[in-house]
């Protein structure tokens, strides 16, 4: 049997968790929003995600041979096998670190996808070219709430500015690529994301002035997400994602 | 074989779309075509957004369609490229999307300014956006300023 392409499979994987976990966050607001559409409105871009990591398991699973699924790619990988940015699974505390958390990754993941469309990979360049498309409303749904709550009542800055302290951190693992990634990328199937730094800064400027926000500078980075090291709230989110198939393992309805 | 396909597309014509049942999943642009290999029918689809949760659902409909008219060997095929586009919904869809109470989509893509979507209602473009993100992923919701009445845009993509 042929030896399966490991540097694409984590790549795929890098992918599919990372919407995945963003997904699932975003979901743990299903019915608690503050009003309906906006529930309405978060789930919604929950389930865009949820689709697209779909789409990159499948192809992960395909790859990598191994009989393996999508679901056990979810559903069975530990802690430190999942590779999704730190960002993503950071808590959603208030409304304001929800948006916060989505806008800095969706106007990551635009700038990211406009590139990856042209993927030497044919599958990468369809999945990314049609999520383009959804990712289009979700920046400009995030930002809008970026600048209705730094721009708002004194609380809602408030709320922004600790938003901007818990966050900023974890936005530097973005731009810093992992080895799988360099070498994807070197063969023309990812991108470098260290290249999207500069616009990406620019852009977060941009609202983040309309917004009457500061954006901080010289911050410490975490990293570690890419390659399975995890902040503390990784353990929790995968024993609730995973749960039903580790007590009922191979359970299907 | 042209008959065959043609016979295969006028049983599409009647699956029906789950979550807007008035459209045929011919109607949304959602075949793409329809391949017969000996005594197997290949029907390649394209999901209209990533996430659809129909999408399963159309796929399981459009075999049983066939295999109840009689053909054995079905193969639903999904495929990601060209990206889905409200450009490949039919005239005749947009009218039974209307009929229905959802305003069909409009060109450019995007979501249009407020005041240049009709009411599907009473017609009056005295309409705004409520949210863009509505009651399934394809939908935005708006409400018109005349006769009140909140309804779904699908938005075009
Ligand atoms: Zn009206």
């Amino acid at each position: 049997m042929m030896n399966a392409d490991n540097n694409l499979v984590n790549y795929l994987l890098h992918l599919a968790d990372t919407t995945l976990i963003l997904s699932q966050r975003n979901s743990e607001w299903c019915g608690h929003g503050p009003v309906l559409e906006q529930d309405i409105a978060l789930t919604n871009i929950a389930l865009d995600l949820l689709g697209q990591s779909r789409n990159f398991y499948q192809y992960a699973a395909i790859v990598s041979g191994n009989n393996h699924t999508e679901d056990t790619l979810a559903y069975l990988r530990t802690e430190r096998e999942y590779k999704n940015l730190l960002l993503t699974e950071q808590p959603n505390g208030d409304w304001a670190q929800t948006i916060l958390r989505q806008y800095l990754f969706s106007q990551f993941q635009y700038l990211y996808f406009e590139q990856l469309q042209y993927s030497a990979d044919t599958q990468i360049a369809a999945i990314t070219a049609k999520a383009l498309k959804e990712i289009k409303y979700h920046v400009r749904w995030s930002s809008e709430w970026v600048i209705r709550l730094g721009d708002g009542t004194e609380e809602s800055k408030v709320r922004m500015n600790a938003a901007i302290i818990t966050l900023w951190p974890y936005t530097g693992e973005m731009f810093m690529p992992a080895s799988y990634e360099q070498t994807i990328a070197f063969r023309g199937i990812g991108y470098d994301c260290s290249e999207l730094k500069e616009i990406w800064q620019q852009k977060v400027k941009t609202i983040f002035e309309e917004a009457t926000l500061i954006v901080p500078e010289k911050v410490f980075m975490q990293t570690g997400g890419k390659n399975g090291t995890h902040t503390e709230n990784m353990g929790y989110i995968l024993t609730e994602l995973q749960y039903v198939q580790r007590a009922y393992p191979n359970c299907e309805w | 074989m042209q008959d065959e396909i043609k016979n295969i597309t006028a049983i599409l014509e009647t699956v029906s779309d789950p979550e807007i049942p008035v459209l045929s999943v011919t109607d949304m642009g959602i075949i793409r075509e329809v391949k017969m290999n000996g005594d197997s029918v290949e029907v390649i689809i394209t999901p209209t957004y990533t996430g659809c949760p129909a999408m399963d659902m159309i796929a399981m409909n459009i075999r049983l369609a066939l295999i109840e008219k009689g053909y054995r060997n079905v193969i639903i095929t999904s495929v990601l490229s060209p990206a889905w586009t409200t450009d490949w919904m039919t005239e005749s869809g947009k009218q039974k999307l209307k009929a229905y109470g959802i305003a069909p989509p409009q060109t450019p893509s995007g979501i249009p300014s407020d005041g240049t979507i009709a009411c599907p209602q009473c017609h009056s473009t005295n309409t705004r956006c409520i949210s863009e993100f509505g009651s399934t992923a394809c939908k935005a919701l708006y409400q018109c300023n005349d006769c009140k009445e909140p309804f779904d845009y699908f938005k075009c993509h």
